[in-house]
């Protein structure tokens, strides 16, 4: 569908069925994905103006920046795995098969459950060596970034824990395949958060 | 409950039957009894916000004259009442009541696309009207800063409500942001995916068009809501400063400091300026639909009318600081956004234009929707005319402080938008209800409303130039304001108080009709859309009956030389004949799928 063809077109002037026998949706694919799309551009609004906030916040002279814990690189290793797992579980299913299927995709939901307990021992180093949330506004931004992806992930993990269950108890792949695809999707997008996050935060 | 597949037919979705009542009318996924949820909520917290400025508006007339409308209470109602009507009453009224009743059935659906999600998204928006509510009830009372809450000053003691009430306040935002988000994916996805055979986008009623342009915008700006919501409360439980300056408080230095209020300022309009938008877009689509189809006439510029709503959305994210004139900023800021704010006036003026084009020599029946309709013309062109004043930097400055500000959003954001709620809700009452309204009580409650608006806010722009401040509990003697004005203000305060008691003759009559009205025929304006064909009035659960209709022609085909009559509904195939089976249309059926 092109939108200056659609948004040009003479609705007065044709009569008649327009787009064949079947109802026409402005997007070749299921209504769910669409949904995530559009799901996440508007979590990439969210983090793009908590990011925006973040440099308009660092320009203020009280601004002390914190270094960010080594643990971070070993903690985004994982999360990366999490998501090679999803993409291979993807693979998988693409190809109709079963093979290797629960070890893919429970695998990339337990990386990405390794991440999370990573990030929150990082929290807590941190609490320990006196960095609290209130203490500086680059401290309480970390906190508020890292917690934010946090949350989208256990949202996706949520998701995940459904589709494994239904895997499990023997769905077909193709009855589960819509799942693992989005969970892949919504995967990747929040590695790119992360990355992101990660870069902009060690950039104080 | 059980998942039935109804048919075969390409696109068919699967629907979700509920067998018992309460499946049926509170845990309903059904978009229709969602919307009335939703409008039902909506209207109640517009009520209460009613209430409140009537109570204020006593205090501004009779100073002094209720006892316990005090400072405190005074900016806890005017706060109250702005928030509520803005966002509880209007965004939800628009986007989850009329958008959620009128998309599916506008685009040949049998319901939103994720019902379930419908369905949480208005449990959400009643847990955050009872989270706003609440705030009435604990101590301190609701925030009093001004439905804008300007950090620092809405957490510092001295405003009303700046410990729990503003924390219950931001959270009740919060948790709004994620009931609109899970409602306006539905909307969008809906409009994108689930439209029926034959219907394109461009042949789609302008009322699916607003209320799609409204939210896609919401879902771009609610999240800037979201966002400095969520810092100010991290700032207000955790302490950290975001947003909060260094201040003093009470002789001692606060804790927190070195925050930017102005960011808070920024965010804030990058979501409070396209919300004004929000709220008229649908409102704009809405009365297009009414004024053609009581004109008997086809919508002047449907293309154009498309454009300008696109148009409007798109400028309206680029103009937000004009807002912000008097915080403060580079004067090469104030030039651009003064700039984009002007243009907006050409596609609005455009709409404005094809509206009056629309009535020009139509066959206009004076129904009770069309009076409101016309009433939306007139207050809408008022308040968009004094805000081509306020969007320049040098009138906006003296200006922005006065009651001017007050009269030019309460007619451009307040009245108009009101006035399509009541045309809308006449228009589409017999659908909804399957009866007629009382015509009589309803021309009395228009009458009342517009003049009674009139008489409110006319005068206040006169208030405003005279320079006038807003927000103030009293006004005290000054030199440049003459006791005429006060005596205006007693007039105002009169004015709004019989508008408001007024309010309750829509009340008695949607409540009488609903018992005794006159059975509505299924089509009773002779409208062209596929709301108004559906198999059963008003319509069942599914929507269509046995099969999905399909669309043969645009929404506007009203007086078409030739016709047998003087409207062709979209379902109607070239070779004029109806494609709602006839021997299946059943006026009286209540309920035409329940036991598929």
């Amino acid at each position: 569908m092109s939108i200056t063809k659609t948004l040009t077109s003479k609705p007065w002037e044709r009569k008649g069925i327009i787009g064949g026998l079947k109802p026409e949706g402005a997007f070749d694919a299921p209504s769910e994905r669409v949904g995530l799309i559009i799901f996440l551009v508007v979590a990439t609004i969210v983090f793009s103006l908590f990011t925006v906030s973040y440099f308009v916040r660092m320009e203020l002279p009280d601004w002390q920046p914190l270094s960010e814990p080594a643990q971070l690189w070993f903690n985004t290793v994982l999360l990366i795995i999490s998501s090679v797992m999803f993409q291979w579980a993807r693979n998988i299913v693409g190809r109709d098969s079963r093979r290797s299927l629960s070890t893919a995709f429970i695998g990339g939901g337990v990386f990405a459950i390794l991440f999370i307990i990573g990030q929150l021992i990082t929290w807590g180093n941190l609490q320990s060596s006196g960095y609290y949330l209130a203490s500086n506004p680059a401290n309480s931004f970390y906190y508020l970034l890292t917690g934010l992806h946090g949350l989208h992930l256990l949202g996706g993990l949520w998701v995940w824990s459904k589709s494994s269950t239904r895997l499990i108890s023997g769905s077909e792949p193709k009855e589960i395949k819509l799942s693992i695809e989005l969970c892949t999707v919504y995967w990747h997008f929040l590695l790119v958060v992360w990355l992101v996050l990660f870069a902009i935060l060690s950039n104080t | 409950m059980a998942y039935v597949p109804l048919t075969d037919q390409d696109g068919e979705m699967e629907m979700h039957h509920p067998r018992s009542w309460v499946g049926k009318y509170v845990w309903s996924q059904d978009h229709k009894v969602i919307a009335i949820q939703y409008g039902s909520i909506a209207i109640f917290t517009g009520v209460v916000g009613m209430v409140l400025s009537m109570l204020f508006r006593l205090q501004l007339g009779f100073p002094e004259s209720v006892d316990f409308v005090d400072p405190s209470f005074y900016y806890q109602s005017v706060t109250m009442h702005g928030m509520i009507m803005v966002i509880y009453l209007l965004t939800a009224l628009f986007l989850g009541g009329f958008g959620n009743y009128l998309i599916p059935l506008m685009c040949g659906a049998r319901d939103m696309v994720f019902p379930f999600m419908n369905m949480l998204s208005v449990w959400f928006f009643l847990l955050s009207v009872l989270i706003l509510m609440a705030s009435f009830f604990v101590s301190g009372g609701p925030t009093g800063a001004g439905w804008t809450l300007y950090p620092p000053q809405a957490a510092m003691a001295g405003t009303p409500g700046s410990d729990m009430g503003i924390i219950l306040m931001v959270a009740s935002l919060a948790v709004f942001v994620v009931a609109f988000t899970m409602g306006g994916l539905n909307y969008v996805v809906t409009v994108l995916q689930y439209r029926c055979r034959g219907m394109t986008m461009m042949r789609l009623p302008l009322s699916v068009w607003g209320i799609f342009v409204a939210t896609v915008m919401g879902l771009i700006v609610f999240p800037a809501l979201l966002v400095a919501g969520v810092m100010m409360l991290f700032d207000l439980i955790l302490g950290t400063s975001f947003f909060m300056p260094a201040a003093i408080e009470s002789g001692q230095l606060m804790d927190s400091g070195g925050g930017s209020p102005l960011l808070f300022q920024h965010l804030f309009w990058f979501f409070g300026h396209p919300e004004v938008y929000i709220v008229a877009l649908p409102a704009f689509g809405l009365v297009s639909d009414i004024l053609s189809c009581h004109a008997r006439k086809n919508i002047f510029g449907y293309r154009m009318m498309v454009w300008a709503i696109i148009g409007i959305g798109a400028l309206s994210m680029i103009v937000w600081a004009h807002h912000m004139f008097i915080s403060g900023m580079n004067p090469n800021f104030g030039f651009f956004f003064a700039t984009t704010t002007v243009i907006i006036a050409v596609p609005t003026a455009l709409k404005v234009y094809n509206w009056v084009l629309t009535l020009w020599e139509g066959n206009i029946r004076m129904n009770v929707p069309m009076y409101f309709a016309i009433g939306f013309i007139f207050t809408f062109l008022h308040g968009g005319l004094t805000g081509l004043f306020l969007g320049n930097v040098g009138v906006d400055v003296p200006l922005s402080d006065t009651y001017f500000v007050v009269a030019h959003f309460h007619m451009v954001m307040g009245i108009a938008p009101i006035c399509v709620v009541f045309a809308a809700i006449y228009h589409w009452f017999p659908k909804m209800s399957g009866r007629m309204y009382h015509e009589g009580m309803a021309k009395a409650h228009f009458w009342l409303t517009f003049l009674g608006a009139y008489t409110v806010y006319l005068p206040l722009h006169y208030l405003g130039f005279l320079g006038v401040p807003r927000r103030y509990y009293a006004l005290g003697a000054t030199d440049f304001i003459p006791q005429s004005a006060q005596d205006l203000n007693a007039t105002v305060t009169i004015a709004a108080l019989i508008v408001g008691v007024s309010q309750l003759l829509f009340f008695i009559n949607i409540i009488w009709s609903l018992k005794n009205g006159k059975k509505a025929d299924p089509n009773p304006w002779g409208a062209t859309s596929l709301e108004w064909q559906t198999p059963d009035n008003p319509p069942g659960h599914g929507n269509w009956g046995d099969s999905l209709p399909t669309v043969y022609r645009w929404a506007y085909d009203y007086s078409v030389p030739g016709a047998p009559e003087d409207f062709i509904p979209q379902n109607t195939s070239e070779n004029k004949e109806p494609t709602v089976d006839e021997e299946h249309f059943d006026p009286d059926s209540d309920d035409s799928l329940a036991d598929v």
